[in-house]
């Protein structure tokens, strides 16, 4: 059989998100929550669990969980359920590196959320309807290349978005950063960046580029690429699955909110996301 | 394996002698590794043979600045003397070029990792000048790719030399994606370890994670309950289908056939959504621990199976297609031949020594979980050395991990057992080794333990065995056929560069 018959096989497999929701990007377990209750004495160090120092008690006595910092070991929901559940659903990109940080703080700053959302949208207005993508692999385990190629997948099959990678940095409108920001690829990264058209949009992919994840601290990263290079989108994940990675990617673009749910006005996604006030980096 | 050291040499030049007898001989180089203790640098040699793993030392004293480099006897050892070099500043003398790989560093006398030394370093940024880049001389060039490729890829930079008529010589410059990954294993519990393991090259998460509770398991003395060791065997081999997939789908791209890419890719999404339902995670993380597994599948036996038929069904059907497909079996024929006598003298691991008619396969030498119990098909000889042969290799082994999944589920169903997951794991101090294959050839875990957390860690990939070997392949049209060599390959640069 020849290889166009081949591909009719099947028919259409393609997802059709983010127009319809897709039930396995809403089974997905693409995050950890913390079960909101009153603490009680007997929660004892629930933080002590946790391999990467995800999970931190603030000064109001309320335990918060950074999935900045998260690897989604499962390790804190098997020890503590009623501290802890599993998250389902994969839209779990944010703008800003705070609001990655679960239960939301009071001290939530709305203002400075706002600010980013408009200055992101005046810098990606020219380029809604056919996007470039760069990636660059700023030290990944390797597997966070393998679900930022899955997006051209016919499953994910990006194109159909309009949004397209590309090997030149002249030609691409968003950088995708993936890894936890080895020494070694600082200078390459910024080339990159540098010869790419202004204003740039950038994409940290996955809890290492956002922390350093496991590999953090390390004489040979930087922790995550926000010390490289300033971040607008922060997608978690240890990798970030393809439908959480197509989030980030059309959060960037303002073409999807925040948020859990598709279709939220700005004013409800702000409210239902989540933040806290723990930022991160040496910087 | 017993927790110290089997055999000591006095001095490097008899660590160097011993090992390259032993090499003539026909026993498998299988790595050699440094690590500080209180007394010394001790320098490993790892030799496989009869059904084990030997490690062979040489105590060398703590003012030691350099050692009797192995690369002139075993030419297999010349990226792990650099790696040394790099990471303990031990020069070995006699390396036939000691440029630095992993860390090539502006100052030299600056405090180095130096693994099982306590303490984490300072920030050491690479400095890309201390390597020369620009090979000079009349009718010299260098053509460099990388370390940003041209596409979604690991970052690595390869250099091509090429000395006017003569056939092109490669450099593999890795240290973009040096991670720092054996100093951040000290200092932790086993059981945050294997979570790290998982990430030193994570399209092989699982056999990572396997060759490090092994070794943990080894010093504990822990027997892993059998139906653990069927989820185990389960998630091992549906990595190795995913990355044979992926394997495919980038000689498909290569070749230019979009039908068999986007085919290809659709069925390896398939297999990460079948590990993602069993497990969570897509890559198999968080299945293993020290003493077994996490969890039991969370699909029921009958489910895997029926997944399992439509996937090999269509997976076969379209390999069958591919491999008749002329005008990309040309692209393969011939391209990268890794010569037989090489590929047995390096110890070449996984389907690029299999292809090349050398079979070190961890599962059939040492096997571990429940391979032992296992039928495995034996796989048709393969000796092109090609890429033809590697992706047939690959085919072949497909074809072995559906037939173990369905062993392994089928035994799951008949004999679930009480739902103990994991044996208890009280490890013990001392030194042990592990081992997994993983779908890129035998991974090999030395690690040291005390008083409960890792001192020393060295996870010694498959990759970093093999990449080496890109120098030695190329004899035709190097930049045309790199591509169709590099995917051939189906190595990850995280694991080689840690
Ligand atoms: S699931 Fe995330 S927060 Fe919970 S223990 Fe694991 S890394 Fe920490």
């Amino acid at each position: 059989m020849p290889w166009v018959l081949r591909g009719l096989r099947e028919g259409v497999v393609t997802t059709r998100y983010p127009a319809r929701p897709d039930p396995e990007a809403d089974a997905w377990p693409g995050g950890i929550d913390v079960v909101e209750r009153e603490s009680t004495a007997s929660d004892g160090e629930p933080e002590n669990v946790c391999p990467t120092a995800a999970i931190s008690r603030g000064d109001d006595g309320r335990l918060r969980l950074d999935r900045g910092r998260c690897v989604l070991c499962g390790r804190c929901v098997q020890a503590r359920p009623d501290l802890f559940s599993v998250h389902r659903g994969t839209e779990t990109a944010r703008l800003s590196r705070r609001t990655l940080v679960v239960p939301e703080s009071p001290d939530d700053d709305d203002e400075e959320l706002g600010r980013l959302r408009e200055d992101l949208g005046r810098r990606v207005r020219a380029l809604r309807r056919s996007v470039h993508i760069r990636h660059v692999d700023a030290g990944s385990d390797g597997s966070d290349e393998w679900e930022v190629l899955a997006l051209g997948n016919p499953v994910y099959d990006i194109h159909r978005l309009g949004i397209f990678f590309t090997a030149s940095p002249r030609h691409a409108d968003v950088l995708l950063v993936t890894g936890a920001g080895s020494l070694g690829m600082a200078e390459p990264l910024a080339r990159t960046r540098e010869a790419m058209p202004q204003p740039t949009v950038v994409i940290a992919a996955g809890t290492d580029a956002i922390s350093g994840g496991l590999v953090s601290p390390s004489y040979a990263t930087a922790d995550g690429v926000g010390r490289m290079l300033p971040v607008d989108v922060w997608v978690p994940g240890s990798p970030p699955s393809p439908f959480s990675l197509l989030h980030g990617i059309l959060l960037a673009l303002g073409r999807i909110g925040e948020g859990d749910r598709r279709g939220r006005t700005d004013e409800a996604d702000r409210r239902g996301r989540t933040g806290g006030g723990r930022q991160e980096g040496r910087a | 394996m017993s927790a110290e050291p089997v055999t000591g040499a006095a001095t490097a030049e008899t660590l160097r002698d011993e090992v390259a007898a032993r090499v003539r001989d026909g026993q498998r180089f299988a790595g050699l590794s440094a690590g500080l203790t209180p007394d010394g640098v001790d320098l490993t040699a790892l030799l496989a043979h009869d059904g084990t793993v030997e490690p062979l030392d040489v105590r060398l004293p703590p003012m030691a600045t350099r050692f009797a480099s192995l690369t002139p006897l075993v030419p297999a050892a010349f990226w792990y003397e650099r790696a040394i070099r790099d990471l303990f500043g031990l020069e070995p003398y006699g390396h036939p070029r000691p440029d630095p790989l992993l860390l090539p560093l502006e100052d030299p006398s600056a405090p180095l990792p130096r693994p099982g030394k306590p303490g984490m370093p300072d920030d050491l940024p690479p400095d890309e000048f201390a390597l020369p880049r620009v090979v000079t001389g009349p009718g010299l060039f260098t053509i460099p790719h990388g370390p940003v490729r041209s596409g979604v890829f690991e970052s690595v930079e390869y250099l091509v030399e090429t000395p006017g008529e003569d056939i092109p010589r490669l450099q593999i410059r890795l240290f973009g994606k040096h991670r720092g990954i054996e100093k951040r294993f000290e200092g932790m519990t086993p059981y945050d370890a294997v979570l790290l393991a998982e990430r030193v090259e994570g399209i092989a998460s699982v056999a990572h994670a396997l060759a490090f509770a092994h070794a943990v398991e080894r010093l504990a003395g822990a027997a892993v309950p059998r139906p653990a060791a069927l989820v185990r065997v389960l998630h091992a081999e549906l990595e190795r289908v995913a990355n044979h997939l992926d394997v495919a789908l980038k000689l498909s791209d290569a070749a230019g056939l979009a039908v068999a890419t986007a085919r290809f890719g659709t069925h390896k999404e398939r297999v990460l959504r079948l590990v993602g339902a069993l497990c969570g995670s897509r890559f198999g993380r968080g299945v293993v621990v020290p003493g077994g597994v996490t969890a039991m599948p969370r699909l029921a036996p009958i489910e895997i199976l029926d997944r399992l038929d439509r996937l090999q069904a269509a997976v076969e059907g379209d390999a069958r297609a591919l491999m008749a497909t002329p005008s990309f079996l040309d692209r393969l024929r011939g391209t990268g031949r890794l010569d037989g006598a090489l590929a047995r003298s390096h110890g070449a691991l996984g389907p690029v020594g299999r292809a090349s008619g050398f079979h070190a396969d961890a599962r059939v030498e040492r096997p571990y979980d429940a391979y032992p119990h296992l039928a495995m098909t034996p796989l048709p000889p393969r000796a092109a050395g090609d890429a033809m042969d590697r992706l047939k290799v690959r085919w072949d082994e497909v074809g072995q991990s559906f037939h173990l999944i369905r062993q392994v589920v089928q035994e799951l169903r008949e004999s679930p057992g009480d739902g103990t997951c994991a044996a208890p794991v009280h490890v013990e101090d001392g030194r042990a080794l592990g081992w997994a294959e993983a779908p890129q050839g035998e991974v090999l875990y030395l690690l040291r333990v005390r008083q409960g957390r890792v001192t020393r860690c060295d996870p010694r990939s498959a990759s970093f065995h093999n990449l080496v070997l890109l120098h030695e392949v190329f004899n035709g049209d190097i930049l045309t056929d790199f591509p169709f060599i590099e995917a051939s390959f189906g190595l990850s640069v995280a694991g080689a560069a840690r």
